[in-house]
């Protein structure tokens, strides 16, 4: 690898090592000014996206590589979302979810 | 005559593309990876759930605990920007940059495991246990301790992981796929970290 694209690798990575931090002071922020699950997952995911796709390599594989590791995580992670409703049920102390 | 045939025999064929054009050992890691995501998915998400069903869960990180938190992502992140650095230094063939890049990953993890375990100290001290605790939800203790006990077991275990493959680098066993390959399992860990810190302290800062 030459100087000039090393300098440069360099130069991304501590790009997206400030933005991770920087949106990891968004968060704290966030906590004390604006609190939401959702506003604070959406700023995590930017993070991971930073670091999966930069830290991680994976923008430099091949397709087919994201194409099998992402959606399906994702999916999994997505269809944790049905317990919600038994957790609503629960604080309501109702014998079943709305 | 490969050394592929001498091993599968007479009649056997090239050996098979590398999948998705990764080192196998890579893939693995990666598969590793996306079920080891799936664990803290999991654990997150009970953890929201039990959160979610207590009327009254615990406001109870004041100012230097999030101070705290706040050291320890800038000492992860920085720990893997660092073991980025090291990646780098071995894919271009510098042994010792990346040795010396690799052993500060390991100081800075150890660094972030001693913060947390005061920071699990103070708490026990002020009588945090895992079923009951001095300010409400009785499963605070269990859930909080549950989840960063499970991220803090893989601070230390990647750590240990980072020094024998370094070592094993150094005394030429392993190579520079190996040091990217644990890398990798470094900035997951990184990762999992920006969720931890959002849903366990910065959803419960106390007001």
């Amino acid at each position: 690898m030459s100087a000039v694209t090393n300098a440069e690798s360099l130069k991304t990575d501590l790009l997206v090592y400030v933005g991770i931090l920087a949106l990891a002071g968004v968060q704290i922020f966030l906590a004390y000014h604006s609190p939401g699950v959702v506003r604070m997952l959406a700023v995590g995911a930017i993070q991971a996206f930073l670091a999966v796709m930069h830290f991680m390599h994976l923008r430099g594989e091949k397709s087919t590589l994201r194409l099998a590791l992402i959606p399906a995580t994702l999916f999994v992670l997505v269809m944790m979302n049905m317990i919600w409703a038994d957790s609503y049920r629960l604080i309501h102390l109702r014998p079943f979810p709305k | 005559m490969s050394e592929a045939n001498l091993t599968m025999g007479h009649d056997a064929g090239v050996m098979e593309e590398r999948p998705f054009a990764i080192p196998s050992k890579k893939l693995v890691m990666w598969l590793f990876i996306i079920s080891d995501a799936c664990t803290f998915g999991a654990v997150l998400y009970a953890y929201g759930y039990v959160r979610n069903a207590a009327p009254d869960w615990p406001h109870h990180f004041e100012a230097a605990s999030i101070i705290n938190v706040a050291i320890m992502t800038f000492v992860l992140v920085t720990s893997s920007l660092t073991m980025l650095i090291a990646t780098r230094a071995a894919k271009a063939g510098d042994k010792s940059g990346a040795l010396r890049f690799t052993f500060i990953t390991v100081v800075l993890g150890l660094v972030f495991a001693a913060l947390h375990l005061r920071e699990w100290m103070s708490m026990i001290h002020e009588g945090v246990s895992l079923f009951q605790n001095p300010w409400g939800a009785p499963l605070f203790g269990a859930t909080f301790f549950g989840v960063t006990g499970l991220h803090l077991l893989h601070v230390i275990s990647g750590a240990i992981a980072l020094t024998v493959v370094a070592l094993g680098y150094k005394r030429g066993r392993y190579n520079a796929d190996d040091i990217e390959i644990w890398s990798l399992y470094w900035h997951f860990v990184d990762l999992v970290w920006m969720f931890v810190v959002p849903m366990v302290y910065l959803l419960n800062v106390a007001r």
